[in-house]
């Protein structure tokens, strides 16, 4: 398992995501990206979708990445590795390429839960050989913090704002990984920026696999979430530690938590240090709709471990 | 070697001829039978190609683009409402400068929803940067798919070129193929020459970066050098395949008795073969007519259009789509190719066929006839085969 040295060594040979992107500060994606591109050891080609990473990376003439990287569109980064994959069977059948050459997508929530879902489920179907990271930040953070599928319930965006009527966001957030999961591919996870060695150690047995895998970052977005710059570690950390985002992996249809917080704290000390729930810390409305919140958390987390109880692999 | 084949047939067997790195398809009505041929070819072995069988055409546009950055050689097919579902994406293929060639099965757009012929589905596409061409039977259809990969991949180019074929007239019905060997037909197309391929992991590109206003327009200028350098490619490719093929291709039109023509007709497609036969028969009555049929139309080649047009005296452009609210784009095109003449034709513009609607040779006759009583242009659509 590759080691914070592994990591950083890796890092310092060269890196493949360099320092010339604009990206917020205190924005948690370029540390996902650095720690998934060096917990990888072979070549490797990358495709964005359209989001803060895509623009902040790729402002014409410069560009961050020392890798070969394609963007195309928003709702088809999925496709467009299929593409870029097919391409290199191809060539690697007619003796054009000899080397082993790994492929990447880092996408957005909205890139991945909504407009580009479609287009991830065809390449899952298809079996091609990729890594699929879902750099889930919870909204449209490019284009100014509108709700997506991937957006917590009751949080408040700019598309479901809160308001005298509606508090925030009405709807439950969409399971994203279960949903892939159940394409059946073997591999799929979640993880988060707070967790980094996890994160490195879930890419490594990912790559063990020449089919499609998958995994699901909780990515921080201080300007989003409304958190100081310095929060995105200590925001994803405590969305483990309240089982909001539990660690798990579903390895060949195996369910396994990574970590089972040994306290039970709850959701209420993740939501009020966030600005995009502050609402419900002022509104008269806000404790029955804060034990709603705790009561979905609460499901999920009884579901997976459920999950974990007849689809484990035993330990 | 002649065979009597259906225009998909002959599409693919230009295909499996050309054996591309990459096929990325999704069927639909009626381009499917490209899609059933290929995956036939290869899951019988007779090409290596990787099919990627798509889940919609905008992801199997997306995955050509891919495959193409990566440095492979890459083909599709769509129609209709595949190639609107295709358009965001197509005009990202042009704007990254990626060869694709791609069957376009000719088909109406909904609504209401109809399955046959007319051209709306290229006028979509009309301004999207893709090179495209049109046939008038499967001969040209074959002829046409294999050059088209030579002028996608000039290294000048580097676009998508779509090969226009009318749905279910020519995609349906069998005809007389003339097929080259394979091994000359693979000769003329040859290997895929690359550019910055995303899987040279050495030397690795960025593809499809982020552009503001500093450097946008400038890009976008370069794109359109690359369709300016289609038609002297164009010309080049054509006296390459008349030389392997015996087949006269000459410039980017095929002009049909219009040397000495007073009224002349322009059309699209398939029904240049209808007008043929109408202007024969009003030749043998002694009316001087004569037929423009375009091979190229985007990018479109005005100049020559008009020397063509020059000395005759009426001619009715026939388009087979509407462009509402205006006249159609073809007659817009041969109108704006006119304008610099001094003197000018007087030119007619009709729609015609909407949605498979048949265009006969009695109707076309009629059009040719009513040339001589239309005493100036008009800014107004009259229509061919229509109950009013």
């Amino acid at each position: 398992m590759p080691s914070i040295k592994v990591l950083a060594e890796r890092e310092e040979r060269g890196a493949r995501f360099t320092g010339g992107h604009t990206l917020c500060a205190g924005c948690a994606e370029p540390m996902v990206v650095r720690t998934v591109l060096n917990a990888i050891e072979d070549p490797v080609v990358v495709a964005s979708p359209t989001g803060c990473l895509e623009v902040a990376s790729s402002r014409f003439p410069g560009t961050a990445w020392n890798v070969p990287w394609i963007h195309v569109a928003f709702e088809n980064a999925a496709a467009v590795i299929s593409g870029v994959e097919a391409a290199y069977k191809a060539l690697q059948k007619k003796g054009k390429i000899s080397r082993r050459i790994r492929f990447v997508v880092f996408a957005g929530d909205g890139g991945t839960y909504d407009i580009g879902l479609q287009a991830l489920s065809g390449a899952l179907e298809r079996g091609h050989d990729f890594l699929y990271v879902c750099l889930n930040n919870e909204a449209y953070m490019n284009t100014g913090v509108q709700r997506s599928s991937a957006t917590p319930r009751y949080a408040s965006a700019t598309t479901a704002p809160y308001g005298e009527a509606i508090p925030g966001k009405p709807q439950k957030r969409k399971d994203l990984t279960e949903i892939v999961a159940a394409h059946g591919i073997p591999y799929v996870a979640q993880a988060a920026v707070s967790h980094l060695i996890d994160l490195a150690n879930k890419v490594e047995r990912a790559m063990k696999y020449e089919d499609p895998k998958f995994i699901n970052v909780l990515t921080t977005c201080p300007l989003g979430w409304r958190t100081p710059r310095d929060s995105a570690v200590q925001q994803a950390k405590l969305a483990v530690e309240t089982r909001y985002w539990p660690l798990y992996e579903v390895i060949e249809g195996q369910y396994k938590i990574n970590y089972k917080p040994k306290e039970r704290v709850p959701v209420e000390e993740w939501l009020k240090t966030q600005g995009r729930f502050r609402h419900l810390f002022r509104d008269p409305r806000g404790k029955e709709l804060i034990a709603q919140i705790q009561a979905e958390v609460d499901r999920r987390w009884e579901l997976l471990l459920q999950k974990e109880k007849c689809f484990g692999g035993g330990e | 070697m002649r065979k009597a084949i259906t225009g998909h047939k002959a599409i693919a067997e230009a295909m499996r001829q050309i054996e591309p790195d990459v096929v990325a398809v999704y069927p639909i009505t009626p381009q499917s039978e490209i899609a059933e041929y290929y995956a036939d070819y290869v899951h019988n072995g007779l090409v290596h190609t990787e099919l990627v069988p798509v889940e919609s055409e905008h992801s199997a546009l997306s995955a050509c683009i891919g495959a193409a950055a990566a440095g492979g050689r890459v083909m599709t097919a769509t129609s209709s409402q595949g190639l609107a579902l295709m358009v965001e994406v197509l005009y990202i293929a042009a704007g990254m400068r990626l060869p694709i060639v791609m069957a376009l099965a000719n088909r109406s757009l909904s609504a209401p929803i109809n399955i046959h012929c007319d051209h709306s589905d290229a006028y979509l596409a009309r301004d999207s940067g893709a090179v495209q061409i049109f046939c008038e039977n499967a001969q040209e259809a074959y002829d046409y798919t294999l050059m088209a990969q030579r002028i996608a991949e000039d290294m000048n180019i580097r676009l998508p070129v779509i090969v226009n074929l009318d749905g279910f007239t020519l995609t349906h019905t069998v005809q007389p193929v003339d097929l080259l060997e394979d091994e000359v037909a693979k000769k003329f197309v040859g290997e895929c020459k690359q550019f910055s391929p995303l899987l040279d992991v050495d030397h690795p590109v960025t593809w499809g970066p982020f552009a503001m206003p500093d450097y946008y327009f400038e890009l976008k200028r370069a794109q359109q050098a690359g369709m300016e350098a289609v038609p002297e490619v164009f010309r080049k490719v054509q006296e390459e395949f008349s030389k392997i093929s015996g087949r006269q291709y000459a410039g980017f039109f095929e002009a049909y008795k219009l040397a000495d023509a007073e009224y002349a007709m322009v059309v699209l497609g398939s029904t240049a073969g209808t007008a043929k036969m109408a202007v024969d028969e009003l030749r043998a009555r002694g009316m001087k007519v004569g037929l423009l049929k375009p091979w190229l139309w985007r990018p479109f080649p005005a100049e020559e259009i008009a020397e063509a047009l020059r000395n005759v005296k009426a001619v009715a452009v026939l388009d087979r789509a509407f462009s509402f609210g205006t006249m159609g784009a073809l007659f817009e095109d041969v109108a704006s190719a006119l304008y610099p003449l001094k003197q000018r034709p007087i030119l007619a513009n009709y729609i015609y066929g909407l949605g498979g609607r048949d265009t006969t040779v009695p109707e076309l006759v009629r059009a040719f006839e009513e040339l001589p009583k239309i005493r100036k242009t008009e800014w107004a659509l009259r229509y061919i085969g229509l109950r009013e």
